[in-house]
């Protein structure tokens, strides 16, 4: 068939960025988004807490707002003990909302939508809070697959379920974020590809007819825009219950 | 009609079968937020409390969604 076709995945394909010596060494677009992005949280922060006033200004509360709105999710959620691992759910919890909202521009690259990435995230979490584990409780945490409460005689049917959810995590996790950011990615690629189907099929009507899919599209922007600060949110609090799991063992 | 055309058809069909799963979520979604609606009803001063578990809630179920979707794409391209 000729003319235009819609190609929804080939904005996730991988190039070689930064000229000849970016391909010497196979530094991808999607390294230089992740780079950008932690560039970014990196600078934010730099730029909000030079001037470390009172009363802040609009950079200084934007850096705190994201601060504070972390560390209250990392104490309510872990408890006291939360203080110790709040760098690393901010780490995960800034990259991750950096590189999703990144993803949205127009010709940029979306890391969070490569399964790789994100499993790679994922199994971090899942071996940390399973050596945290371990590190606390010692062999008693295996205890975490034997459920209170429960008459004996079920116990050999739920501590195999208990251990296939627990190793189920990092599937869960990870392809959750994955598939929220390429689903997204995707029903923009086939809304805008059927706008060019339109024009080339239907001439001067499908022009005017476009205008559909392209107001479609405009509302996608905001719930991509609504899904990539929840799944960020959703990763960084899931991170935090399965190191609550592994802290409280409950 | 030759075998591999029918591969192919068979190939669609199935993915199309595999999406079937989003009814599921979608009566999860609907659930999550009638819920919601009807206990900020009944209490609502707790709504700001209530809406950051809704939205965890939302995330969840969508995820559920998208499970179904990554099953058509892998039957679709892999």
């Amino acid at each position: 068939m000729a003319g235009p076709t819609i190609d929804p995945l080939g904005q996730f394909r991988l190039t070689t960025g930064l000229g000849p010596l970016g391909a010497s060494v196979n530094f991808t677009n999607s390294n230089e988004a992740m780079l950008a992005a932690a560039a970014i949280i990196i600078a934010l922060f730099f730029a909000g807490l030079r001037a470390q006033n009172l009363i802040p200004g609009r950079t200084q509360a934007a850096v705190e707002i994201l601060y504070e709105f972390v560390h209250k999710m990392c104490i309510d959620t872990i408890g006291e003990e939360g203080k110790k691992f709040f760098p690393l759910v901010f780490t995960l919890f800034a990259f991750i909302l950096l590189g999703n909202l990144i993803g949205l521009f127009p010709y940029f690259f979306a890391f969070t939508s490569h399964i790789a990435v994100t499993l790679t995230l994922a199994l971090f979490v899942f071996l940390f809070s399973t050596c945290v584990g371990f590190y606390i409780h010692g062999f008693r945490y295996f205890l975490f697959f034997v459920p209170a409460g429960v008459p004996k005689w079920l116990l050999p049917l739920l501590v195999p379920i208990e251990i296939i959810s627990y190793l189920a995590r990092p599937v869960s996790l990870s392809v959750r974020l994955f598939a929220n950011m390429t689903a997204g990615h995707v029903m923009w690629e086939v809304f805008a590809g059927f706008m060019l189907l339109l024009t080339a099929g239907l001439g001067i009507f499908g022009v005017v007819a476009s205008i559909i899919p392209l107001g479609l599209n405009v509302a996608l922007v905001a719930l991509e825009l609504l899904v990539a600060c929840l799944q960020a949110y959703v990763f960084a609090i899931l991170t935090c219950l399965y190191l609550h799991d592994a802290v409280h063992m409950h | 009609m030759d075998p591999a055309q029918t591969a192919l058809l068979a190939r669609d069909i199935g993915a199309g079968l595999a999406t079937i799963g989003v009814a599921g979520a979608g009566v999860g979604i609907g659930n999550l937020f009638g819920s919601f609606v009807s206990a900020v009803g009944r209490n609502p001063a707790a709504r700001d409390t209530m809406f950051r578990d809704v939205l965890l809630g939302f995330a969840l179920t969508e995820a559920v969604a998208l499970y179904a979707l990554v099953i058509a794409l892998v039957i679709l391209f892999a």
